[in-house]
């Protein structure tokens, strides 16, 4: 039979003009945080807990989202144990057949209700840490004693056989010690390091004469990763990603917008990415008065980057379009005023050469001083 | 692999059946892994009791299948997923 040879490109089209099923779903279930990290993830504006959704509702967010066909619930916040019905809504997750990660900082847990959460089934911990030391740590997070309590949360996981991934947000306050980060992590027994250069939105574009790191700790930091990732091979599992001003080509954010992923905020917006709300022109709904479904598949702001048609050059004529999506629609955005057009940490954004020159004049200043994260 | 091995998924990796996608997941800390036939089979043969050799002898019974192919087929996935920390040995 002669079948004619497939053209790869309309096979990747095609696939990326159907509505795809997510796999994942980040649930912030409050903005409240006892830690004041000066690069904190939350918008400026935060959600009171008098507008948080209640516990019923969230359930049933998890029972949509399983259907949709999301494998993984991100329990997030803010720090999610500020939620005295954290483990009410575990179970609800549980039961709704969701894979369960617990993002926290560890404060606000205590052994009783973390035994009882592993009892209820919690799958995966992801645990932040702001420093290797209780000095650092402390002042990055803005709060006394919190490293110390981390040790312990991180004892309480490797007791209950719970797998431990460290999420550590570096900067250039800590980018020195990432050997020790490293270290310290495999001392704890986490099968995964996340090391998350920090994202320029919200709080850390405000801190980031503070936080931008050097080139050269970059680059060092870069090295460092390479020569653990060979030696620790089996141990621990090393997730880094180049920052922004200092690739050629941008992250595929979100592994593009609408595609893998979606996010509900405290008081049930539901976002294509958690920082999406940054970008002004655009209007998000609410799990109050949609489907989630349908807020998925027809919502405006889902539909407005999914896929490669809303794309202008260089991204439409560009050959990493399915790779990289064009990249950040909220950088591209806040640099352009245009979330459509290319994110300036491509090589091929006109803005790209002014975003590394302002990064670089960032990590040169010498202000270690935080404006920390307040509700 | 060895014969004497107990291939096991650690606590936080377990394995799924999606009705949207109409396949199984195997599904560990920020990963979701597709499984073909073969690989939810193997993984379906681990029970924490079984040893490498009586997984084999297992699956080459259930599918009638020769055990040397069984064999080479388990030990290289069973092993990639050792590598990635999703499955362990006792």
């Amino acid at each position: 039979m002669n079948v004619p040879l497939k053209n790869a490109e309309q096979d990747m089209r095609a696939a990326l003009a159907r509505t795809p099923v997510p796999m994942a779903m980040l649930a912030e279930l409050t903005h409240r945080c006892p830690l004041k990290c000066p690069y904190c993830s939350n918008p400026l504006e935060m959600i009171r807990k008098s507008r948080e959704l209640d516990t019923e509702t969230w359930i049933d967010v998890f029972h949509q989202a399983a259907a949709m066909g999301v494998l993984h619930v991100h329990l997030s916040g803010g720090e999610p144990a500020s939620r005295r019905d954290l483990p009410e809504l575990l179970t609800g997750a549980r039961e709704a057949d969701l894979y369960t990660n617990l993002i926290t900082s560890g404060v606000g847990l205590t052994a009783a209700k973390f035994a009882d959460l592993a009892e209820r089934g919690l799958d995966h911990v992801q645990l932040s840490i702001q420093g290797v030391d209780g000095g650092t740590a402390d002042r990055i997070g803005g709060y006394k004693g919190g490293f110390e309590k981390k040790m312990e949360v991180a004892d309480w996981i490797a007791k209950e056989g719970i797998p431990l991934t460290i999420n550590a947000v570096m900067h250039r306050q800590n980018l020195d010690r990432l050997a020790d980060t490293i270290d310290l992590s495999v001392k704890l027994g986490a099968r995964r390091l996340e090391v998350a250069h920090t994202q320029y939105h919200g709080w850390a574009y405000k801190n980031r004469t503070a936080l931008m790191p050097t080139m050269g700790q970059v680059k060092r930091g870069g090295e460092i990763v390479a020569e653990a990732r060979e030696r620790l091979k089996g141990t621990l599992v090393i997730d880094y990603v180049t920052p922004d001003h200092l690739a050629d080509f941008p992250k595929p954010c979100m592994g593009g917008w609408a595609r893998v992923g979606l996010n509900v905020t405290p008081e049930g917006k539901v976002l294509p990415c958690h920082a999406a709300e940054t970008i002004t022109t655009l209007e998000f709904e609410n799990v109050k008065d949609r489907p989630l479904a349908e807020i998925w598949d027809n919502g405006d702001a889902f539909r407005a980057y999914r896929g490669v048609d809303w794309m202008q050059d260089p991204c439409q004529s560009c050959d990493r379009q399915a790779k990289d999506f064009g990249g950040c629609r909220c950088q591209a955005f806040a640099w352009t005023g245009d979330a459509a057009a290319v994110d300036p940490a491509c090589s091929k954004s006109p803005l790209h050469g002014e975003m590394r020159a302002a990064a670089i004049a960032d990590g040169e200043v010498q202000a270690d001083e935080f404006e920390y994260r307040l509700m | 692999m060895n014969a004497a091995d107990i291939p096991f998924l650690p606590r936080g990796v377990r394995v799924k059946e999606c009705k949207i996608r109409e396949g199984w997941f195997l599904l560990a800390p920020e990963r979701a892994v597709k499984l073909d036939q073969v690989g939810a089979h193997i993984l379906g043969a681990l029970d924490g009791q079984r040893d490498f050799a009586g997984v084999v002898a297992h699956l080459a019974a259930k599918f009638d299948a020769p055990v040397e192919r069984i064999e080479t087929d388990a030990g290289k996935f069973l092993t990639d997923m050792i590598n990635r920390r999703m499955v362990e040995v006792a």
